[in-house]
């Protein structure tokens, strides 16, 4: 389980799946879902793939983890991903790790 | 912009909380934290930055310290004049061999885990002062300045 009101769901849309993060990614958090993450993801293969963590209230360097692990698992299933609508702080962070120069980050707005 | 920490500072302040290295105390160490240095009134910002980097250094205890074998975790937090906090979080685990190495951006002895090594770095970014003193085989202690904004 994740800390507080931790959760994680799935939306299909056409090719793409949004995996939805909420609550807080640290350590423990982000044990508890990268393994059901990664099921669902090698079982469908969705072409495109978007992390949307708006419901995402903390995130410290165990969520970058997350996010590039997931990253690494759909291309080599020969998708792409997108992180969606982070807060500032979780931002602060990925770029931080200059992760940002691989994983594209899109927010304001919908994914189509 | 850094600002010159005093470590000379006089304590308004202290509590200190010692929890068992199990990870679901993450989440409580830096709440517990949080909420002591919220008497300063810090901004969001500022406090969004304190609980992430206890949050690495407590994750740093379970996950490199004890290697999720049981062990202690003690915090201590001082609330200093100046609107200085200082956080101290100590283990009595395995210790750090090459801590030049381990405060090293991406270094990471744990990469199989999804380790990203960045653990160091946001402490050092989201802190004034980050000072660590470690003995192989007796623990590591990390000391966390912060000062607050007026």
């Amino acid at each position: 389980m994740m800390n507080g009101d931790g959760y994680v769901t799935y939306e299909e849309r056409g090719d793409a799946m949004v995996v939805r993060i909420g609550g807080e990614i640290d350590h423990h958090g982000a044990v508890a879902v990268r393994s059901g993450i990664d099921r669902v993801l090698a079982t469908r293969r969705p072409p495109r793939v978007y992390l949307e963590l708006s419901g995402v209230s903390f995130m410290d360097s165990s969520g970058l983890g997350l996010i590039m692990g997931r990253y690494a698992l759909v291309k080599r299933y020969g998708g792409a991903m997108a992180v969606l609508d982070p807060s500032p702080a979780v931002i602060r962070i990925i770029r931080l790790a200059g992760m940002d120069k691989m994983v594209p980050i899109r927010t304001g707005k919908k994914k189509g | 912009m850094k600002t010159t920490v005093d470590f000379f500072a006089a304590v308004e302040n202290q509590f200190t909380i010692q929890l068992p290295s199990y990870s679901v105390n993450e989440g409580i160490a830096r709440a517990a934290v949080a909420a002591f240095c919220a008497q300063l009134n810090p901004t969001a910002v500022e406090l969004a930055d304190l609980k992430c980097a206890v949050s690495e250094a407590v994750t740093n205890c379970i996950v490199h310290a004890y290697r999720d074998e049981p062990g202690e975790i003690r915090i201590s937090v001082k609330l200093c004049e100046g609107r200085l906090i200082q956080v101290e979080i100590r283990d009595k685990g395995c210790g750090i061999e090459d801590v030049r190495q381990a405060r090293e951006p991406l270094f990471t002895t744990d990469a199989a885990n999804e380790r990203s090594g960045m653990g160091f770095t946001v402490m050092e970014s989201f802190c004034d002062s980050v000072r660590v003193h470690s003995k192989v085989g007796k623990g590591t202690t990390v000391i966390l300045v912060k000062r607050l904004r007026k």
